[in-house]
């Protein structure tokens, strides 16, 4: 039967610490429950750095696009407008007046759209089940998560492990 | 550890100073224009340039110790070193402006021919005296430019040399002041001194807010006397910060493959990366935000800018300026990875940096030669030669001091910085 542990700890510093010790011993640590956001956890515990920045610019590159493709034609395609005494109805020509608007829709296009993956990849969006393991790591406590399926340690050698560094509480359950 | 400013380094910034010797003495010979115009124009471009390199790292200097910023004390010696070229920048700008203001040996600045001012003149012979009065005997003066008339009170001789005074002045004196107390501090340490840095900082920055708007207009804008636009101040002095970020970024990763300041760690570079990125954006910005507003409100005394730009043989490198310094950055410097890479910074920092000296030249030429410029091995070598002059001094002075300043109270948590 695999297991997982949960360590909680009641310090961001001491968990990053005890999460330095225990990589050391070739111990793979699963994911961190925090409040807020530990500042050099990631290359501790070797998360992939994130790709969202990557995402973004792609919205953002499709909202420049919306943005020009629309203003062309409403302004230049199907009514074509006076802009600012310049009626040249072209697109290049006017594009000085168009670039205020495909800018903002480019920064709302690339926020939205960051802020929709993020909540959707996490799974935190309004309404979705918490999936942290206990209410108290939106407080002031930390939660590392360890299983045995990720280890080829056997169990009873990680919790000796685990049990070394100064932790808070700690509890085991069979992993599903 | 000291940097030791010999050898082949040395002699690569003599060079290139001989060569902007010769092109000095060659560019005046062979030069056609009328009073040696293009001569002067030269020298006002890279004078201007390069002071305001150096005035950029004085401010930065001064905006880490106003925000109390950690991460820059490891490096802020070569902040230092880098505004040495101040005194000789300024001296190059003083020499061009006096030598169009008392002996007119230049037409850069319109607004100093003094005929332009008055009225109505009274012609005796050979001799002319101009009178703003209608009196006997006086006929209408056909070099009366109104509008620059109407800026009489701010291009008064007395009134402009005060404030050019002014500028070159409070900039040589707080430099003076912030080296000396920055030596001083690693004999003494003491954290009065470092709040007492703190304090002239602050005042320093509200100076320079105010000095840097007024230089641009002075030295800059009124190359162009009948037109005007509010930002220009902020326009040149983000163009100065931007070309000023670049040069520290390649200074420091050359710095560091020489094997000086292995302190300055990849974070460190980041974040000079992340400014270069920023303050391109900062430049682009205003570049945008001064011509859509002229632009679109298309007033005949404001377009004359643009047109003198657009509608000549000036539109391919005004344009090609504007896309290299926006668009370059922004693709090449958003992702992570490449700020912190060499091999991406050290092309893309020359490439905009060379942009950046192009935005400069474009804002002195197309008003002083207007359509007969001419760009030749003159331009180019008395940019090198100010180059070596600029990193001559610049090294000199990084060699007369310790790199790290070993008594600045925040230098622990600069070598810590961890991004």
């Amino acid at each position: 039967m695999n297991k997982v542990f949960h360590v909680m700890y009641d310090d961001d510093d001491i968990l990053k610490d005890a999460a330095s010790v225990l990589v050391a011993k070739g111990i793979r640590v699963k994911d961190v429950f925090s409040p807020f956001p530990v500042h050099g956890i990631d290359p501790i515990i070797g998360v992939k750095r994130t790709r969202l920045g990557i995402a973004a610019f792609m919205y953002a590159t499709t909202g420049t696009t919306l943005a020009l493709l629309g203003m062309w034609y409403f302004m230049i395609s199907d009514w074509p407008m006076n802009i600012g005494g310049k009626p040249s109805f072209s697109l290049i020509e006017n594009l000085p007046a168009f670039i205020p608007v495909t800018f903002e829709f480019s920064v709302l296009c690339g926020a939205h759209g960051m802020a929709i993956t993020y909540l959707l990849r996490n799974g935190t969006l309004p309404g979705m089940p918490a999936s942290n393991p206990d209410p108290r790591s939106t407080d002031d406590k930390f939660i590392m998560e360890i299983t045995t399926e990720q280890n080829a340690m056997p169990a009873e050698e990680l919790e000796a492990a685990i049990k070394e560094t100064p932790l808070f509480e700690l509890s085991i359950k069979d992993y599903k | 550890m000291e940097f030791k400013f010999e050898g082949r380094t040395k002699l690569v910034t003599q060079v290139l100073m001989g060569i902007g010797l010769l092109a000095l003495i060659g560019g005046f010979l062979t030069d056609g224009s009328a009073h040696h115009q293009r001569w002067w124009a030269n020298l006002l471009i890279n004078g201007f340039f390069w002071f305001s390199i150096s005035l950029a790292a004085l401010f930065f200097y001064a905006l880490n110790y106003a925000v109390e910023a950690s991460w820059s004390a490891v490096i802020k010696r070569t902040f230092e070193a880098m505004w040495h070229f101040l005194p000789i920048g300024a001296g190059v700008i003083v020499a061009v402006l006096a030598a169009g203001q008392f002996f007119h040996a230049h037409h850069l600045y319109h607004w100093m021919d003094s005929t332009l001012y008055h009225e109505y003149m009274i012609v005796d012979g050979d001799h002319k005296q101009y009178v703003d009065e209608m009196t006997e005997g006086a006929v209408a003066n056909p070099n009366y430019d109104h509008i620059i008339a109407g800026k009489q009170p701010y291009f008064a001789t007395w009134f402009f040399w005060l404030r050019t005074i002014g500028y070159v002045a409070t900039f040589l004196i707080f430099a003076r002041l912030f080296r000396r107390w920055s030596l001083l501090e690693d004999e003494q340490p003491s954290l009065d001194l470092h709040f007492k840095q703190f304090r002239r900082s602050a005042m320093f920055l509200v100076f320079f807010a105010v000095f840097s708007s007024m230089l641009a207009w002075d030295w800059v804008m009124s190359i162009d006397v009948h037109w005007f636009s509010t930002l220009f101040g902020w326009y040149l002095f983000s163009g100065m910060w931007v070309s000023f970020m670049i040069m520290l970024n390649l200074g420091l990763i050359w710095l560091r493959s020489k094997g000086y300041y292995q302190e300055v760690s990849s974070s460190h570079m980041h974040d000079i990366s992340k400014w270069m990125f920023a303050i391109s954006m900062l430049w682009s910005y205003l570049w945008v935000s001064q011509f859509l507003l002229i632009w679109y409100a298309n007033i005949p005394e404001e377009v004359t800018y643009y047109t003198q730009r657009f509608f000549t043989d000036y539109q391919v490198p005004f344009m090609l300026t504007f896309f290299i310094n926006f668009a370059v950055p922004f693709y090449t410097l958003l992702p992570r990875d490449t700020k912190r890479n060499a091999k991406f910074i050290v092309p893309v920092g020359l490439l905009i940096f060379i942009g950046h000296f192009a935005d400069v030249y474009l804002l002195v030429i197309p008003g002083t030669m207007f359509d007969h410029n001419e760009f030749g091995i003159f331009e180019i070598a008395l940019f090198l030669g100010f180059l070596g002059l600029y990193l001559n001094r610049t090294l000199n002075a990084l060699s007369k001091a310790p790199l790290i300043p070993k008594g600045h109270p925040m230098l622990q948590e600069s070598k810590d910085l961890h991004y």
